[in-house]
């Protein structure tokens, strides 16, 4: 029996350990908004957190995430700094790697609050898009990075 | 289905408007009837062609617009019922879309060819402007005012002297119960009037949805309650097109967890058309497990029952080479190219030949093929991201022997399309699993399967020879072509290609007294299938890889040169048939934009006018696809080991009138995303019939570390009827790209893709 968190919530699983992540959040969970794209862990489509970390949950599985917190992009509470900068930016086409791309963009805003290109380069070029939202993307995160910042900012002259 | 239907077929239409109330609704209807229909109906054949549903008003204002189009991101789904909100004067925010099932009383709804808009912009402005006229009718009744003193804003209707309002809602019920007005006498919106179409402020309808995740593609269909006891199901199919299993051992598989048992599919009759390509199908309680189980399944292919396992790619590629300098069926012809071959002895007369070649390419849109289907009781209904949700219909009803009127299909979003959804093969798998475990069933291929049993892009050689006057000019251009053709999807014996001919080739804008075009004989051994921008993709690349070689010979500017090939500003006479011509008269190939958006794309990126340093080239090509004009400048730096970078690209777009210009940005945007992928790494390759890629890592499309830096898209103002946009940003991009890296390097490409050719 694998215990762990989904998005805050205690879960439990006793099918096949090998069972990729991905699959038990889509199959089972019935959370949809993690897509699968290549199941090697080449597109990033299937990005979720980790305990906060992206992760590609086509490439780990279940057997690893025991104990775990994930977050799946229907843990993420919108409008995310960085969710309203996608609308903001209209990055999407037909959106089905967008969710990937968001759960990885929220990784790196974490660890970095104001991302040069080529650390946008270097942290998103594991997430493809076929549709070549690309220039967007990397738009759309430095102006979560600004949201963000507005938003450190008017937290820290509240207190 | 041939590739007319599928890339460039109108439909024919009347503003045949019906005013109906249902259930306290206004619905407005109109009434499309394709073309082959049409011809044949009469009166009496009236009721076989119900009205179908395209908008309604409930009495609480909100409007619902039906969008017949499928939604792969190229914003059909939210650009037309944009129009239909314009002209119907309502408020955005409180529209609803409806997506269409498959069914002809929608007209042709094969989201493909760059067509969504430009086929349905007129009817969708009348549907608008119908509902539009009815509500201002029915409210002037209620105030005992003429019509002609009222007006509308957004979700009102105004009598303009007293101020009075009422809302949509409040006068849709008695707008219901009014005649509904012939066309003429409908009144449309001046163009200044338009509210949404052509502003900056249009986002998709779906972008909330899409930034949750909640939208809905094909992949997360059919679960909840929507297919209870639905099975997942993953199939191995035969690894060379027609194959049939000799025979299978599924042991192993079924020890697996999850997995319920086995199903085979038999292999395609040809022509393979949309069929399913056959095989074993592992049934199990979810992906995972089907995946799982597939791998321990033993299959054994009769070897001997296709004729494609001598499909290599090295030496298909010498006998396409080989056709493609002997000569082949004319397709258009001027003046007398050979006679000016035959000068070429002559002082000042030069001679110039180029082969090139582009190979197979795969879609590998990011959600690969999938469906849910269920066959019960006769029935099928199906949920799948499809282009062409009747084709998913007339598909399974022939290979399950059932009615397309006894198939429903939903349209889920696509995870990307570029084609390859247009062809519904993993849909009718799901249809013919169903029937046979009387359960629904969910197909999901694993990208695996998407490239391996693709219909791929086409390989292509192309033969290009010209005579250069004193004046460095051509004075004859012979183009040949020769690539297996995508008719030979439906026809095993098409070696010819058909429609691809209007795909830039039947239709070289330039401006030279002898010209001609061939097409040369070809084999399929794979399936063969049109992808974003079809053969313009190959003839673009050798014609303007050609006409900038030609450039440099002549030691001439390659904008200079290319504006000089263009020639005068014109409409070229094209001797063309069928739909081409009707597409000729609606939209003449019009030189005058063609050299506009030259001239804009060379001037915002500064052509010639600032130094761009070492290592650095510019690049330019124009084409005309999809009746849009494009004109591209990549610039590109190729570094010491000879890897190319793009940082910067310009595009100038004449699109005609556009609906959502920010969209069509993030098209062109994306479209050199999509030439870079093809360009620097997009190669399929056979062995023995078997293709050589199986995933991201041997199939490379372009990372974001890759992509061009910035692409920088100018649309140019028209008032012309609105062309495409999804596909034509694409044929320029590979050529720009390596005329320019002949400009950083002096290597010039002659293939694709360019990592071929040793830059260092």
């Amino acid at each position: 029996m694998i215990r762990f968190r989904v998005n805050g919530k205690e879960k439990t699983f006793d099918g096949d350990p090998d069972m990729p992540l991905l699959w038990y959040l889509r199959d089972v969970a019935e959370l949809t908004g993690t897509k699968f794209g290549c199941g090697m862990a080449l597109c990033g489509a299937c990005t979720v957190h980790q305990n906060g970390a992206a992760i590609r949950s086509c490439a780990t599985p279940m057997k690893e995430v025991g104990g775990a917190e994930i977050t799946t992009i229907e843990g993420i509470a919108p409008m995310h700094p960085v969710q309203k900068a996608w609308m903001e930016i209209r990055v999407p086409q037909c959106g089905y790697c967008q969710t990937g791309q968001i759960m990885q963009a929220i990784a790196l805003l974490k660890d970095n609050k104001n991302p040069s290109d080529q650390d946008i380069d270097t942290a998103m070029s594991g997430n493809l898009c076929r549709c070549g939202t690309y220039q967007r993307i990397r738009a759309a995160i430095h102006q979560a990075a600004k949201h963000q910042a507005v938003r450190h900012q008017s937290a820290m002259e509240t207190a | 289905m041939t590739l007319i239907e599928n890339v460039s077929r109108h439909i024919s239409r009347r503003g045949f408007l019906h005013g109906a109330l249902a259930g306290g609704v206004f619905v407005l209807s109109a009434r499309l009837i394709p073309e082959p229909l049409w011809a044949a109906e009469g009166e009496a054949a009236a009721p076989a062609f119900e009205p179908s549903l395209w908008m309604s008003i409930a009495s609480d204002g909100t409007v619902t617009i039906v969008a017949h189009r499928s939604e792969m991101g190229c914003g059909s789904r939210t650009a037309l019922p944009l129009v239909v909100a314009d002209e119907l004067d309502a408020d955005w925010s409180k529209v609803r879309i409806d997506q269409a099932i498959g069914d002809p009383k929608y007209g042709e709804q094969d989201t493909d060819g760059s067509h969504s808009v430009r086929s349905n912009f007129d009817l969708m402005r009348q549907v608008g402007a119908t509902g539009r006229f009815m509500l201002i009718g029915a409210a002037a009744a209620q105030w005992n005012v003429s019509p002609k003193d009222c007006t509308t804003e957004p979700h009102f209707v105004v009598h303009r002297a007293s101020g009075r309002k009422l809302g949509y809602g409040e006068v849709a019920v008695a707008a219901a119960k009014l005649p509904v007005p012939k066309t003429e006498n409908v009144p449309l919106k001046k163009r200044s009037q338009w509210r949404y179409i052509g502003k900056e402020s249009n986002s998709l309808f779906d972008l909330p949805d899409i930034v949750t995740g909640k939208a809905v593609f094909g992949m997360d269909a059919g679960l909840g309650s929507t297919m209870p006891g639905m099975v997942y199901a993953s199939v191995e199919h035969p690894p060379v097109l027609g194959q049939k299993i000799k025979s299978y051992d599924d042991k192993a598989a079924l020890k697996v967890p999850g997995v319920q048992k086995t199903l085979t599919i038999e292999t395609f009759k040809p022509p393979h058309q949309f069929q399913p390509l056959g095989g074993v199908a592992v049934i199990a309680d979810n992906t995972w497990a089907a995946f799982k189980g597939r791998k321990s399944l033993k299959v054994e292919w009769d070897i001997s029952s296709s004729p494609h396992a001598v499909y290599n790619s090295a030496p298909f590629r010498k006998t396409l080479e080989a056709t493609s300098r002997k000569p082949g069926k004319v397709v258009r012809n001027v003046g007398d190219v050979d006679a000016e071959f035959d000068k070429g002895g002559k002082i000042g007369f030069r001679i110039i030949e180029a082969e090139y070649y582009t190979p197979h390419l795969a879609h590998v849109s990011m959600e690969p093929p999938v469906a849910v289907a269920e066959y019960r009781d006769g029935k099928v209904l199906a949920w799948a991201p499809t282009q062409n949700p009747q084709a998913v219909q007339e598909t399974i009803a022939g290979v399950l022997g059932i009615q397309k009127e006894d198939v429903t299909c939903h349209v889920t979003l696509l995870g990307g399309g570029f084609g390859r959804k247009s062809k519904p093969d993993q849909v009718a798998e799901a249809a013919v699993l169903s029937k046979q475990i009387g359960k629904p069933v969910k197909v999901v291929w694993s990208r695996e399967d998407d490239i391996h049993f693709d219909f791929f892009h086409s390989v292509a050689a192309i033969y290009m020879k010209a005579a250069i006057g004193p004046d460095g000019k051509p004075t004859a251009w012979l183009q040949r072509t020769v690539y297996p053709p995508i008719n030979s999807t439906f026809d095993v014996s098409a070696t010819y290609a058909d429609d691809e001919m209007g795909l830039g080739w039947n239709n070289l804008p330039f401006d030279i007294p002898n010209h001609r075009a061939e097409n040369g004989p070809a084999d399929y051994h794979v399936r063969i299938g049109w992808l974003r921008s079809v053969a313009n993709i190959y003839h673009a690349f050798a014609i303007h890889s050609f006409a900038d070689e030609l450039a440099k010979s002549a030691n001439k500017d390659s904008v200079q040169y290319l504006l000089e090939l263009i020639g005068p500003p014109r409409i070229v006479s094209l001797d063309l048939k069928g739909d081409e011509a009707e597409d000729a008269k609606n939209y003449p190939l019009d030189t005058a934009r063609l050299r506009r958006v030259v001239e804009i794309a060379a001037e915002k990126s500064g052509w010639g006018k600032r130094p761009i340093g070492k290592g650095r080239g510019m690049g330019i090509a124009a084409h005309r696809s999809f009746l849009t004009y494009v004109a591209t400048v990549v610039e590109v730096e190729v570094d010491s080991r000879g890897q190319v970078h793009i940082p910067n690209v310009w595009t100038a777009v004449d699109a005609g009138t556009v609906v959502s210009p920010d969209n069509v940005r993030n098209q062109f945007e994306g479209a050199a995303v999509f030439g870079t992928s093809l360009a620097l790494f997009g190669e399929i390759t056979a062995t023995n019939g078997i293709i050589d890629q199986s995933n991201f890592h041997n199939y490379q499309i372009a990372r974001m570390n890759r992509a061009p830096r910035h692409v920088e898209v100018h649309i140019v103002e028209s008032e012309a009827p609105p062309a495409g946009v999804g596909e034509p940003g694409v044929p320029p991009f590979a050529p720009a790209l390596c005329n320019a890296v002949f400009a950083a390097t002096g290597k010039r490409v002659r293939e694709l893709p360019l990592s071929k050719t040793k830059l260092v």
